[in-house]
């Protein structure tokens, strides 16, 4: 879109097409930039694997001589697990008061700015920061040792307020309408939240927690510092150390052993294939229910609490990748 | 959202169990719960919603019990002494403030926290611009058949854990940077007069372990975060200025610099802010990458330490401290990082609300 005479005082016709040619390569140029290392990384862990892969990796334990990962996999879908059932639960429901009961106060006020500050300081603490607390509180001081059950409340103090948050916006996507024809219809606030709200906001508060079970998933630092390294899982959620796949990328690609570099990249491998499993699910969580809820979304919301319209929206809250 | 009758209002105020003595148990215990479920919901939901505040204010109280023997000996030294020694872990044990240590450790962090900034520095310059030019061409220049799958594989580049871009970096990415960028780049910087900023870059290029690599993989971590936040923010300027900027015959780039971005700017920076909480905090990878150093890198290729990874790498090595003092400088830095990166993240919101509220964006910054 260049003109041919060039503006009065203005820079030449030359030096804007310039600019505008320069400014469009540079464009395309950071968008490779950006693109080449992830499919660098993926390639690369792929062929590093791949060129040496035993599907026995899956299923066979790890032993000194080698082995397989068998429960440093198992030992990830189970810290998974106790996230999602911990943080899980604290998370919604801490979302369910944020959206649906912090503005129901006495006194009419709108309350929840302190939880939510709270919230987002929490949400800024390194994860290396939680781990020390962890180590500090709950390995030493509760002489429970480096354990399962440690590395599962840090990891959960790490995602609720994530998780929080997605409940939260999922819950407010819910259309007013839908929550004044139920209480027209007689439903007791709890069973309106529970048949109406909470169904209709399901996809959005499931894909806020895979997403927050793939930052789980892929945490390193924090585990050391609370779950240490095992070999095999123990039979005692404290006083034993927990094995996982991230130690295994993060420690074994330099040991003395070749086949434990083998492990490394073949845990590389499975980690990446598990976060990618879970994008990929709430991906589609969110291509359906966009498709879904298309007749919801066109129609009128009554305004709700009034809020002042900022021009400027906040990051914080358009940023929906989990993992900052 | 108050009850009116309905299904809960059927059911008494008094005990249900006197109320309908006949009914059948089942149905009893349903009544209970029903009565009782928005009660149920309520509180549950108000107890969740504590639990965060709870975490961190009992989070900020261990760190601060923990790392307050060693704030007290170690005093303003911490912040810039440069010198980082466990002492004689097998010697005398030293009472300094009443306080156990070992004989001759000394704990200088001025390093690790100028390594911190250092790397996040280089992380931000390069980030910002890569990511602001890709989200331009995401949203302006592309149908969207081709930009979503590019989006989505931004996506993916946030979801890989970082121990496995650790990993890639240390053996793959920070190798081959040696070996071809980095010769170059010292090359260049050895034609440049010896001053300050120039000679950081000259020889000798070491292994790839090092500052620069560190800042550039940090960088990478960022980018989606920023790239995603700027998009967004795209999308939602309208199309009319732009239609009008391009109708009175600007370039592309001058829309871009005149409408787009200024009206945007502060949610950039908003975004920006929230990339750097995500690099000061990182540990894994910086640890694979950066080499674990305590010391100042002599240049920038050389290896250097941030806090967040001497957190980590020096966990074994304050462990074998016995009276606990190493343990106690750890929290010290855990404080000290903690409260960086709150800042930090506190100081983006503050940004944001204030230059959110300033008046229409067009014209003004032109």
């Amino acid at each position: 879109m260049t003109v041919n005479t060039s503006l009065a005082g203005g820079p030449s016709t030359r030096r804007r097409r310039v600019s505008s040619v320069g400014f469009r390569l540079f464009t395309y140029a950071s968008l490779i930039l950006i693109i080449a290392p992830a499919v660098w990384i993926l390639l690369g862990v792929l062929f590093h694997a791949l060129g040496h892969w035993r599907w026995d990796v899956l299923w066979t334990p790890l032993t000194a001589a080698g082995g397989g990962l068998r429960d440093q996999i198992l030992g990830t879908l189970l810290l998974m697990a106790g996230v999602l059932i911990l943080a899980g639960t604290i998370g919604v429901l801490a979302g369910i008061h944020l959206s649906e009961m912090a503005q129901l106060k006495k006194n009419g006020k709108p309350s929840g700015g302190l939880l939510r500050t709270a919230s987002d300081i929490l949400s800024g603490f390194p994860s290396i920061v939680l781990g020390y607390v962890g180590y500090a509180a709950l390995v030493l001081y509760f002489h429970w040792g480096f354990s399962y059950l440690a590395a599962v409340i840090i990891l959960s103090v790490m995602v609720v307020p994530y998780i929080a948050k997605t409940t939260e916006n999922s819950l407010r996507q819910v259309p007013t309408g839908y929550r004044e024809g139920a209480e027209a219809l007689g439903m007791s606030m709890g069973y309106s939240l529970r048949k109406v709200v909470l169904k209709t906001a399901l996809p959005g508060i499931v894909t806020g927690l895979l997403l927050a079970l793939a930052i789980a998933g892929g945490e390193t630092a924090p585990l050391i510092y609370t779950a240490n390294f095992a070999n095999k899982i123990p039979h005692s959620v404290t006083h034993a150390s927990f094995p996982y796949l991230t130690y295994v990328v993060f420690s074994f690609y330099d040991s003395s052993q070749v086949s434990y570099h083998y492990l490394a990249y073949d845990a590389a491998l499975i980690l990446v294939v598990m976060v990618l499993l879970l994008l990929v699910a709430s991906r589609i969580i969110v291509a359906r229910t966009q498709r879904h809820a298309e007749g919801a979304r066109t129609k009128t919301r009554p305004p709700r609490a009034p809020k002042p319209a900022a021009p400027d929206p906040d990051p914080a809250e358009l940023v929906d990748l989990p993992f900052n | 959202m108050t009850s009116v009758g309905g299904v809960a209002g059927d059911v008494p105020a008094t005990p249900p169990g006197r109320a309908t003595p006949r009914e059948p148990l089942l149905r009893r215990v349903g009544n209970v719960f029903r009565a009782n479920e928005e009660r149920g919901w309520r509180w549950s939901a108000r107890v969740a919603v504590l639990l965060p505040l709870v975490a961190l204010v009992f989070a900020v109280t261990v760190l601060a019990l923990k790392a307050w023997p060693a704030i007290r000996v170690n005093g303003w030294y911490f912040l810039y002494g440069k010198n980082w020694t466990y002492g004689d872990s097998y010697g005398a044990t030293v009472h300094t403030h009443g306080v156990a240590h070992a004989a001759g450790a000394q704990f200088g962090a001025w390093p690790i926290i100028a390594g911190t900034l250092q790397s996040s520095f280089i992380a931000i310059v390069v980030a910002v611009p890569l990511s602001i030019g890709a989200a331009f061409a995401l949203t302006e220049r592309m149908p969207a058949w081709i930009s979503r799958p590019l989006g989505y594989a931004i996506e993916i580049l946030a979801g890989i854990p970082s121990v496995v871009i650790g990993l890639w970096g240390l053996l793959t990415f920070g190798p081959w940077l040696a070996k071809n960028i980095y010769p170059a780049l010292a090359s260049i910087a050895s034609d440049l007069p010896n001053v300050e900023p120039f000679n950081y870059f000259r020889q000798p290029v070491g292994t790839g372990e090092g500052l620069l690599t560190a800042g550039l993989v940090l960088g990478m971590m960022i980018i989606p975060i920023i790239t995603s936040t700027t998009r967004e923010l795209f999308i939602q300027v309208p199309t009319l200025p732009k239609e009008g900027g391009e109708a009175l015959g600007m370039t592309n780039w001058e829309v871009a610099n005149r409408i787009t971005l200024p009206w945007v700017r502060s949610g950039i920076i908003g975004g920006t802010v929230l990339g750097l909480g995500r690099a000061l905090g990182e540990t894994i990878a910086v640890v694979l990458v950066g080499g674990a150093s305590l010391r100042l890198a002599p240049n920038i290729y050389q290896p250097f330490g941030t806090i967040a990874a001497t957190i980590l790498s020096q966990l074994d090595g304050a462990q074998a401290d016995g009276t606990g003092f190493a343990v106690a400088t750890l929290a010290e830095l855990a404080l000290v990082l903690a409260v960086i990166s709150v800042g930090v993240n506190l100081a983006a919101r503050a940004i944001i609300s204030r230059t959110s509220r300033s008046g229409g964006p067009v014209g003004s910054g032109a």
